[in-house]
């Protein structure tokens, strides 16, 4: 298993709003993450960031911050952007700098504190910025995931109900963890009742952003075993490929799909494509995986997702989620950290707060939440400009 | 009083008058269209053409999916006077073989929208400056 990579520590801010520096929870996670690993800060040898690009200073949420945080020691530094997938691109960073030799034990790192209200682009008159262009027209990102929604009650019948179970599901996991920003469990009723955002969907079905930190020490399998964590869950596939040409479903922040019309080309998935190479490097299928942590970024979103990852035929995941079987307890629990739902997103974090909660249910140490006797949970999620990840980690 | 003078929104992505039409390209080896419009290289992966032709894309399309939007959007979206409530649509244009987003005419809720749906282009007012309509396409439902 030349590829894979012992994760020995996990450490999380909890998601809020709490107004203080991103440092501030990036420290917290990185701290609690050494003292995971029990893994002294000096000798960690690469820091690896993820990046967000907002709030007037681009460039500054980047793993040079933390490791100055910590305390230079003259660790080799990296720093992801990949927008949503940010955290999964810094771990395959560290991941790939492992493997080749040039270092046995690494932090990946992601913080965030975001703005009040939406998220939004900078100003001017900027047309050759296609996140500038929705905006001006009005499109913003729940418009994405309203069309999504749309298209699935549409074309598979699935309901408002069936979105509404998703939140009622996830705000149950959610209220079991202890770094999710929301506790409350909410009914049905409750989602039903929340103001539509986006035809179809209401403010309960459409995340929240938010501040927090998730931090990783991952290690080569020899460095592992040399610490008496020989059984550490390990890391063993990481795809973030792009989008396939032609990329036929619209995505964030484009106004307008590829053309399909040249001979020979077809529209193609980047949800459905992304997971792909995963499995492949993995060497295992859709069949093999037991819990899944994937971006519902809305509820509807979430069953895109599963069926993206193959865990239902395409146009079925409602009905796995009606019999239970995505709940904590079912076949194929999904989410069991409560999501986005409970969460809100946290940019740079979120994809390795994703791998947090798989590192912790294969460990066996998700209390109330755990799923009994999973071994192997896979991760995705999707973000702007045809960034994306999967990553598979298993014991 | 003057009428203000009615001008695109953005330039060079569409024309605006009696018949208006998105302006996209089209590459000269592939046929690939782009909207909007691609000069510099072709994006199918197995063409790496420069040549492109300006083209007219289609009036009229299918609705993909749609929407609306309940909640007034953040800047750089403009409002004039008070925010109303638009519904948007995605729209497949049969021979380009792309997908299009924009704002559904004045009017038209998500009530009266239907997936598969045919729609024509539509120039109408997005918002203000002190001395000019900016105008934005819009999808309108063809047999409402």
């Amino acid at each position: 298993m030349k590829n894979e990579v012992a994760i020995i520590g996990v450490g999380m801010h909890p998601w809020g709003k709490w107004g203080k520096h991103f440092t501030e929870y990036g420290l917290a996670a990185a701290r609690m993450a050494l003292r995971d690993a029990n893994v002294s800060w000096e000798d960690i040898r690469f820091v690896s960031g993820g990046a967000t690009v907002r709030c007037g200073y681009p460039g500054y949420v980047a793993g040079a911050t933390f490791a100055q945080a910590l305390g230079w020691q003259g660790a080799e530094v990296n720093t992801s952007y990949a927008a949503c997938a940010s955290g999964s691109q810094a771990l395959a960073a560290a991941r790939d700098k492992i493997i080749s030799g040039a270092c046995e034990v690494a932090l990946v790192i992601g913080a965030d504190t975001t703005p009040k209200g939406f998220l939004a682009p900078s100003g001017g008159y900027r047309p050759d910025d296609p996140d500038w262009v929705r905006f001006y027209l009005g499109i913003t990102n729940p418009t994405y995931f309203a069309l999504y929604a749309r298209r699935r009650m549409d074309l598979y019948g699935d309901t408002l109900d069936d979105f509404a179970a998703i939140k009622v599901k996830n705000a149950k996991a959610g209220s079991k963890n202890p770094f999710s920003r929301y506790k409350k469990c909410f009914s049905a009723e409750e989602v039903a009742g929340s103001a539509v955002v986006a035809d179809p969907l209401r403010l309960m079905d459409i995340c929240a952003t938010s501040d927090g930190a998730a931090a990783l020490i991952v290690s080569s399998v020899e460095y592992a075993k040399r610490i008496g964590k020989s059984s550490a869950p390990r890391v063993i596939a990481i795809s973030t490929t792009t989008p396939v040409f032609a990329s036929g479903i619209v995505e964030m922040p484009d106004i307008a799909t590829d053309s399909a019309a040249a001979e020979g080309v077809e529209h193609r998935s980047f949800r459905e494509n992304l997971p792909r190479k995963a499995y492949e490097e993995a060497g295992i299928g859709p069949e093999d995986i037991d819990l899944a942590e994937v971006y519902d970024l809305s509820t509807a979103l979430e069953l895109d997702w599963i069926e993206d990852l193959g865990l239902a035929s395409r146009g079925e995941a409602a009905s796995l989620l009606r019999k239970g079987e995505t709940s904590i307890g079912g076949k194929i629990p999904i989410n069991a950290s409560g999501g986005l739902a409970s969460f809100g997103e946290a940019v740079p974090a979120q994809a390795l707060a994703q791998v947090c909660e798989l590192t912790t249910q294969l460990r066996g140490q998700a209390g109330e939440r755990q799923i009994e006797n999973a071994k192997i949970g896979i991760t995705a999620n999707q973000g702007l400009f045809g960034h994306g990840s999967a990553v598979i980690v298993a014991v | 009083m003057l009428r203000k003078a009615q001008t695109p929104a953005i330039d060079g992505w569409y024309k605006i008058g009696k018949k208006p039409q998105l302006i996209g390209s089209q590459c000269k080896k592939c046929q690939t269209y782009f909207f909007p419009k691609n000069d510099r290289e072709c994006r199918n992966p197995r063409c790496s053409s420069t040549e492109f032709s300006e083209t007219s894309l289609s009036r009229e399309g299918r609705i993909w999916s749609y929407t609306n939007a309940c909640y007034q959007p953040p800047a750089p979206y403009i409002v004039d006077n008070s925010f109303i409530p638009f519904a948007i649509a995605a729209v497949e244009l049969e021979v380009e073989k792309l997908i299009v987003l924009g704002q559904v005419a004045t009017g038209t809720d998500v009530d009266s929208l239907a997936i598969g749906m045919q729609v024509e282009l539509v120039i109408e007012p997005l918002h203000e400056t002190e001395d000019e309509v900016k105008m934005i396409w819009k999808w309108r439902p063809k047999d409402l």
